[in-house]
Formats: structure tokens, C-alpha cells, sequence
């Protein structure tokens, strides 16, 4: 009896999308290992794992903010803004690596509250409000850095933090599986993963109930400006600089992982787990098709088809059920 | 018994060009089911959402018994213990009975943060035990029928302990058993010393279960009366401000023997087992039964709008393929979903805009160009034979009461020439006075030549317009009265013959398979 209740909860649940994103990675894992013996490599699944690091952070938050039936366009240049201004704390300011890189988080962090407290309460739509944070975060940016990349020569320290290794496995993509982990505690276990969920499920309701939903809104968007500023400080340590030019269309790709892996973009629905495999099917795919020699340009195609198939597979699913 | 719980006096709240309360007042003792009855519109919503702080009110006072409260937001409603279960559901159709029950209270394991589950879960069976229902706390809600998520919305409101509880149209969506269970839990509750304010467009429900009744109509405060000094037809008249004909049913004049709609050994799975009926040129055959009965399946099914295992339907004699709601318009039948706002209409367009929505390419133009001319002059054709009250074929459709949006509904078949209706709860969540019209207009169509299917959860309903009453419980037809027969008795009894003890004697009854 427990254990059907338990069985009929885990079909009813967003498993069985996660089940159809793992085996739709496995398929292509098979498929670039028999094409080419390149693809089924140590270093080549390292370098897998490390492209996905970054976007896969960035996802994290979004997978939040998207639960909410909101959306967070913003994430990729407040990435370079969060990169940016840590490294003006660390070499502009000469301030100690883990100051810069708090002040780096940190800045994701606020840039997130602002887009929460906009959305929340002064009711400007989500898209409207990170639209506009991705333009304010990308000016500021290069205003910051004077259109100029800020290096870390002085601190040889600081590039460890994302290319330091574990038996080969870069500190970057222990970072991301750690930060997952923590994103899936906070969904699932915690008041705020609740109101993540309640909100994007019927926020009125949730309203009626008594909880402060604009206080919670704003803590899914700081939560998820928190996960751009974690990934601005593993990119600028990954590439030893922070490059202002960068980050437009990371939340693109971000966004994609989230859908892929089969959260709703109706709200109320989820998964971390979902979400860390989707971007590990945008990244497995880049790789692969670069390894079969195909054009960047396609490699693009490729995704978005990729991106439609997905969902519609999900919907199909949804659909029997 | 006479302890005063709430006063409220002079209560003033205006909305951007109407004002919806003005000087209004309500009391509720300790121990009473108080009913608050008024048309649409009278502000009996608003008063309650003054109460229990989602609207701030303008001026006037309220007292909890007996010290002045600031009732600001919900939470703080919750806290004096006031707690309201809203007209329309207010759950989160993601989360689990549970969670939905708890949210905003959840229980912590340690840290402030943390959520507890197993404790959460835990309270929540209590609670179900404590009301005798059998659900499971960790179903979410979107599995759950209309009915149960309502027994969700009153298990939410009793776990605050609360002192008030507030009803807004608990009984819309319930079947008469679930309504009997409910009136039970309320006559407990009355019974442990809370106060009940109960709003519902039933009237004949407040007989049952209220000790006071007050009346409010446009905004103001009527009267409050004690309900076994009144009759229903006094509360009536009090409510509208005028004498209308209410509870004089006029028996529909007989349909033709024209068979019109022949439906045959219809099945969809467990849903629908062996459906077979007639329906007759210019006749209304009511469809009782139990929520969940399949009676809107049924609807579906013959729409086409929901694929079906086997069986045939025939109109006007010919076999008729109908698999998609396209090619039912074709045939000439029209559905009026029980959700009107949902399925009916698009609330963002205008009356003419949905009166035409059925049948567009009728007013299609050279290259597809849309000769609006002539929707305006059909829609206000419609506007005035139907008496739909809207300032013009312009209005937005959200702006029309539920009685005008239906009829907008019913405009909208007509332009699409249907003549076999199927009406799924036509009246629910329509007033006392706009009710009697669509009864009107039913009978008016019906006389037209029209066939109606009309599917009624309300009794009184079904034996007050059907020439024809069919009764289904569990997916199958379990019986057919002709109307001279049919009593509220006969068809609850046919409503709960669940499949181990089917009465074979009913006419109409299918060979049922074991």
C-alpha cells in the first residue's frame, strides 16, 4: 500500500521526463561514441563537463525562477557584471580572493533582488523587468570595466577556483554538482522550494493562504541572481579574467536546459535534477556535433530542433497521463 | 448561544466608479449559521472580503467579540480565527492535499527553513480522520474532482481552529449526498460553539441549515431575519426588491415523436458503459446524477470532443461521424460547457466578437475578408431575442453578470444554426432572477423545435424543466422517468444504484454486463 502510494507519486511526479532527458542523453552518448572514437575520450567528456559548469549554474537559478511561472532573461550579463566586479574587488582593489569573490556573488545576488522587488512590487512583468536588467547589467558592465578585460595575472590563486582539479575533474564542475545539490535541497526541502512550487501553481491562492508571496518572489529572483553571480566567478576564474563583452545569450542556453529537462513554463512544475541533465543535453550535443566536423552554424539548428522535440515529447506525455 | 463573535457596522468600500458596500452591517453570534443572501451584485462577496481582510474596507467598524479589530490582510483574518472558503477554489493544483492544507504554516524539523514532511503528512491524515474523509494526503489536488478539492478547501479552513468560518457558494459544485455531508460538518461545528456565515444562491437550502438569514441588495444593507419566520418566497422578494415568479414550475409543452438524436452502445473505457438513448424533436431530457457519474462524459462523447471505444449515433435516422467538435457543429449540435468562462467564451472579446465565434465563415467576405456589419446586426438580433443585457454588441463579455454570459453562450449555438443543445449545468453560479430566464429561454427554444440535453446537478432543476428525465450513476444509465413520474426520491435512487444492486426494472435500462 505505502509502496504503490510512493510508485503512483513517483509516476505522477516529473520522473518520468527525467526518465525520457536521461535516456535521450544516453541515445546520443551511443551515437557520438560509435561516430567517433574522439567523443568517448577522458579528456573529451572533462571538457564536456566543464562547458557545462557554467551554463549549468545559470539553469540552476532559472529552474527557480521558471517553477514561479516567471522568467529571468537577465541571468547571462548579470554573470558578466557579477565576473566584472569581482575583479575589480580582487585586482582593481587588491582585496583578498574570497572577499572578490563574495562581492562577485554578491553583486549577482542584488542585481536578482532588484529584478524581484521590481516584479513584485511595482507588478512590471517578469520578461519586461529582466529585459531590462539585461541591458542595465551589460551597460554597467562595460561601464565598470572601461570596455576593457580585467585580469587576474596577480593572483594565481583565483584561477584554481574553477580549473584546480580532483583526479582530473575540474573544481568547476565539483562547484556545479555541489551548487545542484544545494538548489535541489532548497526545492524540495525547504519553505522556500514550497513557495517556489505554490507560487507558480496558483499565486493567488497562495496569497489567500496568508504567505507573503512578494517577499518570496523576490527571495526566487536574489536566489537565482545568487547562481549568475556563482557562475560569473567560475567564468572569470575558468577564462583568468572577466571579460565585459560577454554573456548575451547565456540566458538563452540556460533558459533551454530548463525547458529541456522538462520544467513547465506554466509554473507549478520541476526538477533540478531535469534541469542538470538538460544542460548536460545542450552541451553533449554542441560537443558531439563539433567532433563530427559539423559548422558551428548547424551545431545552432541542431539545438533548436532539439529544444522543440523535447518539450513536445514532454507534452506527449503529459497528454496520456 | 447569544455571545456576539463578530459586529460589523457602517461598513463603506467602493471600487473605481461603483460603490459596492454602503453603510452595511452583519453579526454573528457563537453557535449560528448565519446566511448572507442577496442577487449578484448585492456585495455579499465584497462584505466578506472586508471581513476576512482581502479587501481594506473605506470607513465603518468591526468588532471581534466585542474589542474593534484592524483586519488588514488574510493572515491576519487567520489569526482572530476567521477563516473563508472561497466561491471559487483557491488551491494550488501542483502541490498535495497537504501541502496545499498547510501552506503559509508548514511545520520545521530544527531549522526555521526546513521543511517537515513526515509531520506534515502526519497532521493532515488527522485532520481527514477527524472529518471521516478518505483521501490520501499526498495526492495532489489536481487529481482530485471538483467535489473533493471543495472538502480540501473546508478541511483547510477547520485546521486553523477557527472560531468563524465563512462559506462563499460551498454547495455550486457538490452533489446532494456531498451537500448532506457538508450541512453535517456544519451543524458540528455549529453544534461546538463556531459561527457559520453562509453564503449560497440556494434558497432552499437555508431552511435546512441556517438560523438567521440577512439580505443585502445593490450594495446595502436590507434586513435580518430569523429563517423559520420567513418563507423563502419573502427572502426572495426581500433580495430582488420586486415579487418575481419563482417557485411555479410551467410544464414544458410535449415534444414531437421525431427522434432527433440516437445515441447506441456508447463506451470510453471504465467512463462510459453502454450508453443508449433518444433524444426527440423540441424536447428537454434532463441528465441526473451523482458528480462523476459520466453525464458530462457523455456530452463530450457526443460532441466529440473526447474519442470513444465503440458505439454509434445516429441524427435524424443517419449514421453521424462525429469525431471532433468541428464536425458536431456541422451536425448541428451545440455544447455549453458547465465551465462557461473556460470552454464558453472568450471573456477578452466582445459580445458580437463571441456571438459570432461558432460559425465565422457564415460571414465571410471576398477573400476572406469579415463582413462585420453583418455579425454587429446578428449579434444585437440575438441581444434582443434572447434579452441579453449589455450596453451594446461592443461589450467585453467579462463585463456581463453569469446570466448575460450564458445567454451570450446561447447566441452564440443559435448563429451557428445548431438544434440539438446539450446544456451542462446551465444555471450554475447564476442568480436567483437570471435563472428563471435562462428557464425561460430553455422552454422558448425547445418550443422553436430545438432539442435540448440539459445535465443538472440541482434536482429541482431537472424536475422543474425536463419532459424527460435520464438518471446515470457510475458510467452507466441506471434509469429513465417519464417526467410525471420522476420525484427527488426516485431519482437519488437511481442516482446511487451503484452496480451490484441496478434496479432492471427501469424502463430504459440497458442490459447491464456484469
Amino acid at each position: 500500500m505505502e509502496f504503490k502510494t510512493q510508485l503512483k507519486t513517483l509516476f505522477n511526479s516529473d520522473a518520468s521526463q527525467k526518465i525520457l532527458a536521461f535516456a535521450g542523453l544516453i541515445v546520443m552518448f551511443v551515437v557520438f561514441s560509435l561516430a567517433s572514437p574522439n567523443f568517448f575520450q577522458f579528456s573529451n567528456i572533462v571538457g564536456i563537463l566543464l562547458a557545462t559548469a557554467v551554463n549549468g549554474v545559470l539553469a540552476l537559478g532559472v529552474t527557480f525562477v521558471i517553477i514561479t511561472g516567471g522568467i529571468d532573461l537577465s541571468v547571462g550579463t548579470v554573470m558578466t557584471l557579477s565576473a566584472v566586479m569581482t575583479g575589480v574587488f580582487i585586482t582593481n582593489l587588491g582585496l583578498p580572493i574570497p572577499v572578490g569573490v563574495l562581492g562577485g556573488l554578491l553583486t549577482g545576488g542584488f542585481a536578482g533582488w532588484v529584478n524581484g522587488t521590481v516584479i513584485s512590487k511595482m507588478r512590471v512583468p517578469p520578461f519586461v523587468t529582466t529585459l531590462g536588467m539585461l541591458y542595465v547589467a551589460k551597460g554597467l558592465a562595460l561601464v565598470i570595466s572601461g570596455l576593457k578585460p580585467i585580469y587576474f595575472s596577480d593572483n594565481p590563486g583565483f584561477t584554481k577556483i574553477a580549473m584546480g582539479d580532483i583526479a582530473g575533474i575540474p573544481y568547476a564542475v565539483i562547484i556545479f554538482f555541489g551548487a545542484a545539490i544545494v538548489a535541489s535541497i532548497i526545492l524540495n526541502k525547504t519553505i522556500l522550494g514550497r513557495y517556489t512550487f505554490a507560487l507558480g501553481s496558483n499565486e493567488e491562492a497562495t496569497r489567500l493562504s496568508g504567505v507573503n508571496t512578494d517577499k518570496w518572489k523576490t527571495a526566487v529572483y536574489a536566489l537565482a541572481g545568487l547562481y549568475s553571480g556563482l557562475a560569473g566567478v567560475l567564468i572569470a576564474s575558468r577564462l583568468n579574467s572577466a571579460q565585459p563583452a560577454l554573456g548575451a545569450g547565456y540566458e538563452l542556453d540556460a533558459i533551454a536546459a530548463v525547458v529541456i529537462g522538462g520544467t513547465s513554463l506554466s509554473g507549478g512544475e520541476g526538477t533540478i535534477l531535469g534541469t542538470v541533465i538538460g544542460a548536460f543535453i545542450i552541451s553533449v550535443l554542441t560537443n558531439g556535433l563539433r567532433i563530427l566536423s559539423v559548422p558551428q552554424e548547424w551545431q545552432i539548428v541542431v539545438t533548436g530542433g532539439i529544444l522543440i522535440v523535447a518539450v513536445y515529447a514532454d507534452m506527449l506525455r503529459r497528454r496520456q497521463s | 448561544m447569544d455571545k456576539l463573535l463578530i459586529s460589523m457596522e457602517g461598513i463603506e468600500k467602493s471600487f473605481p466608479g461603483v460603490k459596492a458596500l454602503d453603510q452595511c452591517r452583519f453579526e454573528l453570534r457563537a453557535g449560528e449559521v448565519h446566511a448572507l443572501v442577496g442577487e449578484n451584485g448585492a456585495g455579499k462577496s465584497t462584505m466578506m472580503k472586508v471581513l476576512s481582510g482581502i479587501y481594506a474596507k473605506d470607513a465603518g467598524h468591526i468588532y471581534y467579540k466585542g474589542q474593534e479589530v484592524d483586519i488588514s490582510t488574510p493572515r491576519a483574518a487567520q489569526d482572530l480565527g476567521i477563516s473563508i472558503i472561497h466561491q471559487e477554489l483557491n488551491l494550488m493544483p501542483h502541490l498535495t492535499l497537504a501541502q496545499n492544507i498547510f501552506i503559509g504554516r508548514e511545520p520545521r524539523r530544527g531549522m526555521p527553513f526546513l521543511l517537515d514532511e513526515a509531520t506534515l503528512n502526519q497532521q493532515t491524515a488527522e485532520l481527514f480522520a477527524s472529518m471521516h474523509l478518505k483521501l490520501d494526503p499526498q495526492t495532489r489536488v489536481s487529481n482530485l474532482t471538483i467535489a473533493k478539492q471543495q472538502m480540501v478547501e473546508i478541511a483547510k479552513a477547520l485546521s486553523f481552529n477557527s472560531e468563524v468560518l465563512i462559506m462563499d457558494e460551498p454547495t455550486a459544485a457538490l452533489t446532494e449526498t456531498e451537500i448532506e455531508d457538508l450541512f453535517q460538518f456544519i451543524r458540528d461545528l455549529r453544534a461546538r460553539g463556531a459561527g457559520i456565515i453562509y453564503i449560497s444562491h440556494r434558497l432552499e437550502e437555508l431552511q435546512q441549515i441556517s438560523d438567521r438569514v440577512t439580505v443585502m441588495r445593490d450594495g446595502h444593507y436590507i434586513d435580518t431575519v430569523t429563517t423559520n419566520e420567513v418563507t423563502t418566497d419573502q427572502i426572495i422578494s426581500m433580495m430582488v426588491g420586486r415579487t418575481i415568479y419563482e417557485a411555479t414550475p410551467e410544464l414544458p409543452d410535449e415534444p414531437t415523436t421525431e427522434v432527433v438524436l440516437e445515441v447506441k452502445n456508447l463506451n470510453q473505457g471504465t467512463a462510459l458503459q453502454d450508453i443508449n438513448f433518444q433524444l426527440k424533436k423540441g424536447e428537454i431530457l434532463g441528465f441526473a446524477g451523482l458528480m462523476g457519474a459520466g453525464r458530462t462524459e457523455v456530452a463530450r462523447a457526443i460532441f466529440g470532443a473526447d474519442p470513444v471505444d465503440s458505439g454509434a449515433i445516429y441524427i435524424r435516422g443517419q449514421k453521424a461521424e462525429v469525431h471532433s467538435p468541428q464536425q458536431a457543429v456541422w451536425h448541428g449540435i451545440g455544447y455549453l460547457s458547465e465551465d462557461r468562462k473556460r470552454y464558453g467564451l472568450a471573456l477578452g472579446l466582445e459580445v458580437k466578437e463571441n456571438v459570432a465565434m461558432a460559425a465565422l465563415d457564415k460571414f465571410l467576405g471576398f477573400l476572406g475578408w469579415v463582413n462585420k456589419s453583418q455579425i454587429r446586426s446578428t449579434a444585437q438580433y440575438h441581444i434582443d431575442e434572447l434579452g441579453i443585457k449589455t450596453p451594446s454588441a461592443e461589450q467585453k463579455v467579462k463585463n456581463l453578470s453569469g446570466g448575460n454570459q450564458q445567454k451570450v453562450v446561447i447566441g452564440k449555438w443559435l448563429t451557428a444554426d445548431t438544434d440539438i443543445l446539450i446544456f451542462d449545468e446551465p444555471t450554475r453560479g447564476i442568480d436567483v432572477g437570471a435563472k428563471s430566464e435562462i428557464y425561460k429561454l430553455l422552454n422558448e427554444l425547445a418550443k422553436q423545435g430545438k432539442s435540448i440535453i440539459m445535465i443538472s446537478s440541482e434536482l429541482p432543476e431537472i424536475l422543474r424543466m425536463s419532459h424527460r428525465v435520464i438518471v446515470m450513476c457510475e458510467g452507466r444509465i441506471t434509469g429513465e422517468l417519464p417526467i410525471e413520474e420522476a420525484t427527488q426520491e426516485k431519482i437519488m435512487t437511481l442516482a446511487t444504484a451503484r452496480k451490484a444492486i441496478v434496479n432492471d426494472s427501469s424502463p430504459a435500462t440497458p442490459a447491464v454486463t456484469a
